[in-house]
């Protein structure tokens, strides 16, 4: 049922733009402005959802972000599971239902735009309450650069929930007054709608913006709907507030209960009156006021029960003019009602006197628990506050701040002077001189009259069977779920909270944390001044993945990396595969060829004629300086200083446990200049090692080391024919075999285009005789197109990755990565000669003499051949000694690392990681693959002229 | 297809913990046994030195709340698939232990087999995924490699298009693999160990060893000095500051590694799931929340809390693989500290100072191990000789070099 409760006037909302809205089925109107909580209510409408334990009715118990109850799943204008009501702006056309404990993601995938921005800045302010808009104008006012975000759709934080007046004038009308002269600031930046959701070390804070939920259906496509912000901040001011605390009662669950401070935000900044008939139970001064302000606003207020003996003399005789009965030193016991509150018990506190008023609302205030979170985040420490009941900051930070009632003011005037002040501090800390005089308005808020008394629960029943004082709502948790967890010997809150799950719902405890804080501490006995609270986490409030996620998704999460060549390759039917961020072509399939047909003849090309690749991702490191040379020898096993100019080395790289890292070519420019390659995939961290040693070991060495990959386009052209092919593009350079020899490099102009400079080497990954041509990035098409041309007479062919890998496999070249663990030494892979006996030190030497480098039966590469020449042994198969399969465990004597089908060979082989493995060479033993076992014998590792005959062409 | 149990379904209520779970005794002068560290390790290592050697006359010191480190931190993942024999041997060990641990302890610890995937990116990754099914096999421990058909059969909300950036070109699966509880592990091992008459002392920091001719003799602590027969370190992110006090130097780096919860979900995620190369483990609690490890900050540190845009990076990897996660909300971070050795295995047995044991090391993947190192850790103590599951994971191997690499292949390379 629904009805009206909208008041024909006041509230901050648009009267004139009705919005329609579905709640649970139930269609509905409410105003442009509204939140969906103040839009049922302006319907009557107070339950939202049932518990999820215990499926009790629950309703709207608050107005903000600690809403414990009334959570929704958003169906349209944008699908989102688990919302709270209270947070979630209306706008035309919004459906939601309540939720009942889960919420539901929408299969549908999430198409809106997400981004991040960065925001530097002197000052950021957290909140645009009192306190955050004077600390925001004063250091505004200094001339520094501020940020001010608050998390409502526009600015005066709990002065848009209440009736105040600042120098005699609405306080709205300051609050417009400041955000103008805010906005009119060149250096400030205003974010309304921004929650700042984590603060981190070094002033850094995240809030998150949402820029469009607001517009619904009409909300532009290209603007984001969430935003990021990245703030760092030399001082940060939080006053970020405090939430109002409940007291715990016997059914103090009910729809139609509500925090006394909600009903007045209801009021007074959306016009809506809470219920018919109102009850107010409180243990301060504040909920007079809304009492006041309720009956005032025309609606009924039967009775306010007070837990002081003592009450506030005037706002007493103001209520008893507007027939508010106050019962001092009287409490709740209990409420009636299923869907909707009916009832409330009261009683005096000292016993005797009892009675029950029929009320649809029950008004709750056990004061105010300060918003420490970021404050917490920080390593803030909190001190109990016996007046408050309620941790507050306990220290200050050196570049943080805390203003307001987020500090703790109970009053308008401590907050905006607070505020100023915290301003002043935190400018003048930025290095600024704050303005003389920031002039403070005057507030005619009321101090209070009466000292607050601090209550968390009135005893009842707290029989396990019976227990319906709840401390946390959204779990259902009661208080004889705490004094069971204390009685099972649990004495941290932490063990309470995970005993019984308070504080770990949607709302994070933000209701429920003190108040659980509190009875733990009364079960055990023990002080609140020395515990502590549980820890505040990031987020504050939740965030969606999709707007953490930003615009990194999709092609955009990991940049794409493709070579000058790349297009060349697309348009010749390539398929590509992934190295590292790189699109390597694998092979290039003819109609009709799969790719084990397209290998085969790749590599009957590159061994019988010619054939080229791009082998232009292959990490290049520039390395210049006096150094160079000493820093090299450090850096690979080989002795690299000895290279002459004009000469090329291959080289190993180790850890610091003597395990192959990475390989590649060195080649040597001049005296202070060289060039190395990388593998692919390693290039960056190559990079990053040597920038490691440089940095922090061998700081003396003259060196820089610069990452070149990306200027040069690289094609190794391989084959018996190579040679004539690159004597065709190079006619000024001389080819022959003694001229440009084997490990030597040359630079020449190619007949190509105008004239391409290029750096040739004549290095060889097959076997075969070949050449790395090197040119500039932006001449890489034509050179490749110049290499094809020159080579159709000789039917040259494009290969890729896998033929790569195939030639090299059949000369027993490793490759890092794959032939190699992260547990492999050069010794391992055969490679001894590549490990220098001359240099006093290199990384990874020191481990070579360690008695596990020293065993005769470490793993080591060799070749495996099957029995039967046309079995492709999988490639990660074990190898066994046994010709049948044991029961397990299997003794394993290693794995096969790289396997092929070869044309050369004409059969298949393999590489592999075997104990003792070059003893074995002979051996027959066995690779067990799925129920089979296969046969192989143990060979060298290289398989294909092994007399290396073919190099030289 | 793969068997395993039948995925429980998220969302329902968890089983209560018993109404006495231990005492809160004062710490006697002395005891028989010290462990240092009242995490998972710790409290295990106590309940199996009472239960198995009969060795009762031991103090667990906490210095904060029990199982309030690492353990209370972790996203719960439990699986044995680990490439090297010595690797597998312990953790295969620890999952027969998880398959009766809640009837062992009588504590409901919510071990839950809905298996677990190991995804595969790149070529590399297919390369090291089937040499890791084909190891675990052959040692006895049950793996399958998946295709990306497959994968999305077990995981239907897996994004398992050739078009992303990373594709999945397969998986490996675990069925035995799952989840369980922390906390409720933590207090099950407790609970058992406080009956038995282990003293659980916690708020109680150690601040020294004790050594007198290279023999361990107690600790002192802000509780004051506690004599011990033997002292036994379980204290992951701050064993190199505890070891470091009996003058033993590990080769270990703290750092903080993250993880986060969303709100509670209807059942959306029926499995676990891991990819080491985009970087996200994911699984949904029994409660229904998303539980997520994000990546380990790269700098050491002793703070619990991670840097901010690791989450980030993070979210964008699990939104790449799970398009669904894009409406999920992030309700909860916090960070462990993880100690890492050089091997990114852990470190179990003796050390130079008679009478000091040391477990540590775990880095990333002390949970799944609770049970058989808190086993094995026991025996070692108990007979002053390591358990054969632990004897490879000596301090000395960082010397002979005799290492257990469980990094994982190397980067992916050509």
């Amino acid at each position: 049922m629904s009805a009206d409760f909208r008041l024909p006037s006041g509230g901050r909302i648009d009267r004139d733009t009705r919005l329609r809205f579905t709640f649970n089925g139930q269609s509905l109107a409410g105003r442009k402005g509204d939140t969906l909580a103040s839009a049922l209510l302006a319907n009557g409408l107070h339950q939202v959802t049932t518990s999820i334990k215990y499926g009790r009715p629950r309703g709207i118990m608050a107005a903000g972000v600690e809403e414990p109850n009334a959570l929704v799943q958003v169906a349209e204008p944008f699908s989102e599971p688990m919302l709270t009501a209270t947070t979630v702006e209306l706008c035309d056309g919004l459906v939601a239902d309540g939720l009942v404990g889960h919420g539901r993601l929408d299969t549908e995938p999430d198409t809106a735009r997400y981004d991040a921005k960065h925001a530097h800045c002197d000052v950021l302010v957290v909140g645009a309450g009192p306190a955050g808009l004077a600390a925001a104008l004063t250091a505004a006012r200094a001339g520094s650069r501020v940020v001010l975000v608050d998390d409502q759709n526009e600015a005066g934080g709990s002065l848009l929930g209440r009736d105040d007046y600042l120098d005699e004038r609405s306080s709205d009308a300051w609050v417009c007054d400041v955000i103008a002269e805010l906005a009119a600031a060149p250096d400030v930046l205003l974010l309304d709608r921004t929650t700042a959701f984590g603060a981190y070390q070094d002033g850094f804070v995240l809030a998150l913006q949402r820029r469009t939920d607001d517009l619904g259906f009409d909300a532009p496509r290209h603007v984001s709907r969430h935003r990021i912000w990245r703030i760092r901040a030399k001082q940060t001011v939080i006053a970020t507030g405090a939430h109002e605390r409940p007291i715990v009662f016997s059914d103090n669950d009910r729809p139609g209960i509500m925090l006394a401070g909600a009903a007045r935000t209801y009021l007074h900044r959306y016009g809506v009156q809470v219920g018919r008939r109102i009850g107010v139970f409180t243990t301060n001064d504040s909920a007079y006021h809304a009492a006041i302000e309720l009956a005032e606003a025309g609606m009924d207020v039967p009775v306010l029960i007070d837990a002081r003996h003592t009450v506030p003399p005037k706002l007493s005789a103001e209520c008893a003019t507007r027939g508010i009965d106050v019962y001092p030193g009287h409490v709740v016991t209990g409420t009636e009602g299923q869907e909707r509150l009916t009832d409330v018990h009261i009683r005096s506190i000292t016993g005797g006197h009892a009675d029950t008023v029929v009320c649809d609302t029950l008004l709750v205030s056990g004061g105010w628990n300060p918003a420490v979170h970021l404050f917490s985040q920080l390593g803030g420490s909190l001190r109990y506050a016996p007046e408050l009941g309620a941790y507050v900051p306990g220290e200050s930070l050196s570049s943080a701040r805390v203003a307001g009632s987020a500090a703790g003011a109970i009053e308008l005037m401590a907050c905006i002077e607070q505020g100023a002040e915290a301003g002043r501090a935190a400018v003048t800390a930025a290095g600024f001189r704050p303005a003389a005089e920031i002039p403070v308005p005057f507030a005619d808020a009321r101090a209070d009259e009466a000292a607050a008394t601090v209550l968390w629960r009135v005893p009842g029943s707290e029989n396990a069977e019976e227990d319906t004082q709840f401390v946390d709502l959204q779990r259902d948790v009661t208080v004889s779920d705490v004094t069971r967890a204390t009685g099972a010997g649990l004495e941290s809150l932490e063990h309470v909270k995970r005993y019984t799950t308070i504080g770990t719902a949607h709302d994070q405890g933000k209701t429920s944390g003190m108040l659980a804080a509190a009875i733990v501490a009364e079960e055990l006995g023990a002080d609140l001044a020395d515990r502590r609270p549980t820890t505040f986490r990031p987020p504050y409030t939740s965030v969606s993945f999709a707007a953490l996620g930003g615009r990194d998704r999709g092609e955009l999460y990991d940049p794409i990396r493709v070579t000058a060549l790349h297009d060349w390759h697309v348009a010749h039917g390539a398929e590509f595969e992934d190295v590292g961020q790189w699109k390597r072509a694998r092979h290039y399939p003819r109609q009709g060829e799969d790719m084990h047909a397209a290998v085969l003849r790749e590599c009957r090309a590159a061994r019988e004629g010619v054939a080229l690749m791009d082998g232009s991702t292959l990490g290049k490191i520039d390395l210049q300086g006096p150094d160079a040379a000493e820093l090299l020898d450090m850096l690979y096993t080989n002795m690299m200083s000895t290279l002459k100019v004009g000469r090329i080395r291959y080289g190993v790289m180790c850890g610091i446990d003597g395990m192959v890292i990475d390989d590649g070519t060195v080649i040597r420019l001049a005296d202070d200049h060289f060039l190395l390659t990388t593998t692919t995939g390693n290039a960056a961290m190559v990079l990053d090692w040597i920038e490691e040693w440089l940095q922090t070991e061998w700081p003396h060495l003259r060196v820089f080391a610069t990452s070149v990959t990306e200027h040069w386009v690289t094609v190794p052209l391989v084959g018996p024919k190579s040679r004539d092919v690159l004597a065709a593009v190079a006619p000024d350079l001389d080819v022959s075999n003694d001229a440009f020899g084997f490990m030597t490099w040359q630079d020449a102009v190619l007949d190509v285009a105008d004239g391409i400079p290029a750096r040739i080497c004549r290095i060889s990954f097959s076997g075969e005789l070949a050449y790395e041509i090197n040119v500039n990035a932006w001449d890489g098409l034509a050179l490749w197109e110049a290499l094809i041309n020159a080579g159709e007479p000789y039917g040259i062919t494009p290969y890729g990755t896998e033929t790569m890998h195939v030639l090299r496999a059949e000369k027993g070249y490793p490759i890092v990565g794959q032939d190699t663990d992260g547990t492999v030494t050069p010794q391992d892979l055969g490679m001894s000669w590549a490990v220098s006996k001359k240099k006093a030190d290199f990384i990874g030497k020191r481990s070579f003499s360690r008695a596990e480098n020293l065993r005769p039966d470490r793993k080591q590469l060799v070749g495996l051949v099957p029995a039967d020449p046309t079995v492709l042994l999988p490639e990660g198969a074990h190898i066994i000694e046994s010709d049948h399969l044991p029961e397990p465990p299997v003794r394993m004597l290693g794995h096969v690392t790289s396997s092929y089908d070869s044309a050369a060979l004409g059969r298949t082989f393999a590489l592999a990681l075997l104990r003792s493995g070059r003893d074995r060479i002979g051996e027959k033993l066995y690779a067990p693959v799925d129920d089979q076992l296969v046969p192989v014998t143990v060979t060298e590792t290289v398989l294909y002229d092994k007399e290396g005959a073919r190099r030289d062409g | 297809m793969p068997t395993g149990n039948p995925p429980a379904k998220p969302g329902a209520d968890l089983p209560d913990h018993p109404s006495f779970l231990w005492r809160n005794p004062e710490p006697a002068s002395s005891y028989d046994v010290v462990i240092v560290g009242g995490g998972g390790h710790g409290l295990a290592t106590a309940y199996y030195l009472a239960a198995v050697h009969g060795i009762t006359n031991v103090a667990v010191l906490e210095k904060g709340w029990l199982a309030g480190g690492n353990m209370a931190r972790n996203t719960t993942i439990i699986r044995s698939n680990y490439l090297w024999d010595e690797s597998s041997g312990i953790y295969e060990h620890a999952l027969k232990l998880w398959e009766g641990l809640e009837a062992e302890l009588d504590y409901p610890i919510l071990f839950d087999q809905r298996g677990v995937l190991n995804l595969a990116h790149s070529l590399q990754d297919v390369r090291d995924s089937v040499r890791r099914v084909n190891a675990n096999r052959l040692n006895g421990i049950d793996a399958e490699w998946l295709e990306a058909d497959a994968v999305k059969e077990i995981c239907p909300i897996i994004n398992v298009s050739p078009d992303v950036r990373y594709p999945v070109l397969g998986a490996t699966y675990q069925p035995r693999a799952g989840i369980a509880k922390h906390d409720y592990v933590a207090w099950g091992y407790a609970s058992a160990a406080d009956r038995l008459g282990v003293d659980l002392i916690q708020n109680c920091e150690v601040t020294g060893i004790e050594t007198s001719d290279g023999r361990v003799t107690g600790v002192n602590t802000t509780r004051g000095r506690i004599a011990a027969g033997k002292v036994a370190l379980c204290a992951s992110g701050h064993s190199s500051e505890l070891a470091a006090m009996a003058g033993v130097e590990l080769p270990v780096q703290s750092h903080p590694l993250q993880a986060l919860v969303t709100e509670l979900l209807e059942p959306v995620h029926p499995t676990v799931v891991m990819s080491n190369a985009v970087h996200v483990y994911v699984s949904q609690a029994h409660k229904g929340e998303l539980v997520m490890g994000a990546g380990i900050d790269s700098y050491n540190g002793y703070g619990q809390r991670g840097s901010f845009h690791i989450i980030e990076r993070q979210m964008s990897a699990a939104l790449e693989l799970f398009p669904i996660f894009a409406r999920a909300h992030l309700l909860r971070t916090w960070a462990g500290i993880v100690d890492v050795s050089p091997d990114a295995s852990p470190i179990i047995g003796l050390t130079p100072v008679d009478g000091l044991y040391l477990n540590c090391g775990w880095g990333t993947g002390g949970f799944k191990a609770t049970p058989g190192v808190g086993d094995c850790f026991a025996h070692t103590i108990a007979n002053d000789k390591p358990h054969p599951y632990n004897e490879p994971f000596t301090l000395e191997r960082f010397t002979t070099g005799a290492l257990v690499d469980e990094h994982g292949a190397a980067a992916v390379a050509h």
